[in-house]
């Protein structure tokens, strides 16, 4: 097994492409984690209550870091397996909600990378800004090799 | 009707929900988050790795647990922070009946600022399977 690569600490990944929140991805995301909640699926409710449009729930947003998470996770040179990954931890730090119409990107940086019971264990953060240039959203994964850390 | 920060005391109980998680729940789940990783859906690669079964994502057990929160405050923009560390799976068999995962919340921190510290508290089969799940809610 090859161990991670610890001059991957501090890199950046180039902004994924834009990615256009769209209404009926916001209610099928609702759906799918049983959230009837009529802020994410009327807009009419939404916009009553002072939004543009239905709300997205807390964690929708792993949609769009998931590009994100994914070139760092699926880097060939950061020597990852990914059918033993695993999620750690998951934290998001909103300054904006986010509503359907919102064009988002994402930076994303290694922050960590550390051997911990024999587990590789990553922290990534990505940063989510919007059409304007504001910041929306930080969402800091960390993620769990299972087994994979070399012993040393 | 909205609730107000001076509602809630340090402690105040947030409505307990319960919910199922079956084969289906994460076959939507992987559809509606893009995450298709192969343990949550295929148990013969999912046991090939070590785990004792198909297990859910820890993103829709976070997903699910929050709304412990959003049901409750009504608004889901009121949460601006929430956290949480995966400490155990959620094993989802073949099966009609789903694994039980049972969510409770309360206040533990009262702000100056309007917010509140909610901790969740889930657990499936008598285990905690989120450790440190807190949500900051603004309240109006």
């Amino acid at each position: 097994m090859v161990a991670l690569n610890p001059d991957f600490v501090g890199r950046t990944w180039p902004a994924s492409p834009p990615y256009l929140v769209a209404r009926e991805k916001i209610r099928e995301f609702a759906a799918a984690v049983g959230d009837l909640n009529p802020f994410c699926h009327d807009p009419e409710f939404a916009r009553a209550a002072g939004h543009p449009d239905v709300v997205a729930p807390p964690t929708f947003v792993v949609l769009v870091t998931r590009p994100a998470l994914d070139a760092v996770m699926f880097d060939p040179d950061l020597g990852l397996d990914y059918s033993m990954v695993v999620h750690g931890e998951q934290r998001f730090r909103y300054t904006q909600a986010i509503h359907a119409g919102d064009t988002l990107s994402v930076v994303s940086r290694l922050t960590n990378v550390r051997a911990k019971g024999g587990n590789d264990i990553l922290t990534v953060e990505a940063d989510v800004s919007n059409a304007a240039g504001e910041h929306v959203v930080t969402a800091t994964a960390v993620i769990v090799s299972r087994g994979t850390a070399q012993e040393g | 009707m909205p609730i107000h920060v001076g509602d809630v005391v340090v402690g105040t109980q947030l409505p307990a929900q319960s919910f199922t998680v079956t084969r289906l729940d994460l076959i939507k789940y992987c559809g509606a988050s893009g995450d298709f990783n192969v343990i949550h859906w295929n148990e013969r690669i999912a046991k090939s790795v070590g785990l004792p079964d198909v297990i859910s994502h820890g993103m829709l057990t976070m997903a699910r647990a929050v709304r412990v929160v959003t049901d409750w405050v009504g608004d889901p923009s009121a949460v601006i922070e929430y956290g949480v560390r995966m400490t155990r799976p959620v094993v989802v068999p073949d099966g009609e009946v789903g694994s039980l995962v049972e969510v409770s919340g309360l206040v533990a921190v009262v702000n100056d600022d309007g917010t509140v510290r909610v901790d969740l508290t889930a657990t499936f089969a008598g285990e905690t399977v989120l450790a440190k799940a807190q949500a900051i809610v603004r309240l109006g």
